[in-house]
């Protein structure tokens, strides 16, 4: 049988070398920093989820009604009638949020060890490319349950296209297909969302690893181990990814699963976060909910925009802050002027900074998820304000810090203490 | 257009109906009490079902509740022929909105919408009020559409709201009885804890096998983990 396996293998090698090259280039021959941590775990947990979606996605496609009447007893049959439908539709709707939950602790890794700078530049805006379609992939699968939060979390998030000056009306038009969110509106995302954007996913996601084994893995360090070269001509600090990290990370895998499986068996809804509680009400266009929020992934820029106070009574300006907030993180590897990567050679500047703006974006998510009336107001007295709630303000606040984090990035960096670096990398 | 311009118009008022500062009571429900279900089942055909629909949900899936068939058929099966059909409500939608102002909402899922506690209080709040169409009012509900369907068993009650004292305290709801329903108020607590029991698992048939699925799957995973960190400590023996 061994024998015969491997004279097929041989005939199919002969034919099609490429793959055992790729095999080699990727996984076998490709070699990672040996000091890799915790935080490493979570660029294959992205992918892993990734195929998470997609295969759930495609058995909840085999059920599910793109159309504005049926869609929402649709997800309910999904939910009782089909087989392990249940099943199939928390998988989903778990995997949405840890996907988020994956990716933000991926950037975050980048962060802390400066994964995004000299020679790593286009992974890291291959990466900030696979966020932002994450985004539109998450906005447009919410619409389709077509429950009430579906329904208004489309209409507030076309609206802002809308604030567009000259061009916004129109734009907003052509998003939707309509004057409202609609079926034609809910027909597109759906198409968008399961065959579109999953395909430019997919293209990005390639692209990000091509552009990573072409200059190499960071590491906790921020040292390059090709420096150091043995004999053999590999990185001394260097293992190959397969086996090591392929058995490291189906270890991770499995803890995540562990998690996940928890959260999916136990609190699906994890109390309104990751299924609202409003989107088990249909949608419908005659009754705005009091109290619309987006999911929590997206609470953090909500927060932005509902802190930006309207010029000529136009949202303008909080759409404008709310997009110049996530297309600034693109250039991100030229804002930072630091000699050093890792954080573990950088100097306080950068570590308070760093510590501040996960606070602030902390606390912006959570801002994001409650009504600004959520921490109360301020005293009567205070009549210059245009608003006495104090959560808005709070808001205001965090978002100056968090677009301070990346303007004066060039001058904190520039002026921290940096550590002397080591040659080779730490145990 | 005309849809949107409407929803406009009618923004501030659905705002303020859907207030009501009224404490909610935590709900005594137990989804592992089949018997408590049944009972809510019985209560839910009996007094929701003429207005209200569960149409998401098939008489046949309330064999989960330990009944058969049959017992189905002869006790709960009043708005189908088939027990593979959906429990529809009695009324339709037009009627509906000629005679309360809104369509009744499908009960399907309004365990999940509104959550255990809020059911529970709900329909335990519902007073006497001279000012509305229906002459009923609600404590969580301000100005509900819907009439107190289940006043033969509770009666009949009255309700004062005494506003807070200037700067502290909190608003005092006094409740004072009108007339005596066929239950007492500890029996009635009952009922409804039975009727929201049925509505918690008709919301999510599904929630049991969940977790007993969930609890094999970690365990599952337990194993698999420690494999494979026996396996990751192997082949990482030769890293220094």
């Amino acid at each position: 049988m061994g024998a015969q396996l491997r004279a097929l293998w041989g005939w199919f090698d002969s034919r099609m070398p490429s793959v055992a090259e790729q095999w080699k280039v990727h996984a076998a021959g490709y070699y990672a920093p040996k000091n890799f941590n915790f935080w490493y775990f979570f660029g294959s947990l992205a992918m892993l989820v990734l195929g998470i979606q997609i295969v759930s996605g495609i058995f909840l496609t085999m059920n599910y009604k793109p159309d504005a009447n049926l869609a929402f007893g649709s997800v309910e049959y999904i939910m009782r009638d089909v087989p392990a439908g249940w099943l199939i539709r928390y998988i989903h709707s778990t995997g949405a949020s840890a996907f988020f939950i994956v990716v933000y602790l991926h950037m975050f890794r980048g962060l802390l060890y400066g994964s995004y700078k000299q020679p790593r530049e286009l992974v890291w805006i291959f990466g900030v490319l696979i966020y932002l379609t994450l985004m539109g992939e998450a906005f447009f699968g919410y619409l389709l349950p077509w429950g009430q939060m579906s329904y208004w979390g489309a209409q507030v998030i076309v609206n802002l296209f809308g604030t567009v000056p000259f061009i916004g009306p129109d734009l907003a038009l052509w998003i939707r297909g309509d004057y409202v969110v609609s079926d034609a509106t809910l027909n597109r995302f759906f198409a968008l969302h399961v065959i579109a954007f999953p395909l430019v996913l997919l293209g990005l996601v390639v692209a990000h690893i091509l552009a990573l084994h072409d200059v190499g893995s960071n590491n906790p360090d921020g040292v390059e181990i090709k420096k150091v070269k043995g004999p053999d001509g590999h990185p001394l600090d260097g293992i190959p990814f397969h086996p090591y990290y392929t058995v490291k990370d189906i270890m991770g895998a499995v803890f995540f699963l562990a998690i996940f499986c928890f959260i999916m068996f136990f609190v699906p809804e994890v109390s309104g976060y990751f299924l609202e509680y409003n989107n088990f009400i249909p949608a419908d266009p005659l009754k705005t909910p009091q109290h619309i929020a987006p999911v929590w992934y997206f609470t953090p820029y909500y927060s932005i925009l509902r802190a930006v106070p309207p010029l000529f009574h136009s949202q303008f300006p909080g759409v404008l802050a709310m997009g110049i907030a996530t297309l600034i993180l693109f250039f991100l590897p030229w804002l930072d002027r630091s000699p050093v990567k890792s954080i573990r050679y950088r100097g306080t500047l950068y570590k308070s900074a760093l510590a501040l703006f996960v606070a602030v974006f902390l606390v912006l998510g959570y801002l994001g998820t409650e009504p600004t009336t959520v921490w109360g107001q301020f005293q009567d007295r205070w009549d210059i304000l245009d608003t006495k709630d104090v959560a808005t303000w709070v808001a205001r606040f965090c978002s100056i810090l968090y677009f301070l984090f990346f303007f004066l990035m060039p001058w904190y960096t520039a002026r921290d203490k940096v550590k002397p670096v080591p040659e080779r990398v730490t145990a | 257009m005309k849809k949107l311009i409407l929803s406009i118009l009618f923004v501030p008022i659905l705002a303020i109906a859907a207030e009501g500062g009224y404490p909610l009571d935590p709900s005594p429900h137990d989804p592992r009490d089949l018997v408590s279900m049944q009972a809510g089942a019985r209560s839910f055909v009996n007094y929701c079902l003429g207005c209200h629909g569960a149409q998401y949900m098939r008489y046949q899936g309330l064999t989960a509740l330990g009944l058969d068939e049959a017992q189905i058929r002869d006790n709960l099966m009043f708005t189908a022929d088939k027990i593979g059909e959906p429990m529809r409500g009695s009324m339709g939608v037009k009627e509906a909105k000629q005679w309360f102002g809104v369509a009744p909402p499908d009960l399907s899922v309004i365990a999940r919408s509104r959550g255990a506690d809020w059911l529970y209080t709900y329909l335990r709040t519902f007073y006497r009020d001279p000012k509305t169409t229906t002459g009923w009012n609600n404590a969580v509900f301000p100005n509900v559409g819907m009439p107190h369907a289940l006043w033969m068993l509770q009666g009949e009650r009255r309700l004062e709201v005494a506003a807070p004292k200037e700067g502290h305290g909190h608003v005092e709801y006094r409740w004072s009885e009108v007339s005596k329903g066929a239950q007492s108020a500890t029996e009635y607590d009952a009922t409804v804890r039975d009727l929201v029991n049925f509505l918690v698992y008709v919301s999510e048939p599904h929630a049991a096998s969940r977790k007993a699925i969930g609890v094999i799957t970690l365990f599952v995973l337990g194993v698999l983990f420690v494999l494979a960190w026996l396996l990751k400590k192997e082949y990482w023996k030769d890293v220094k």
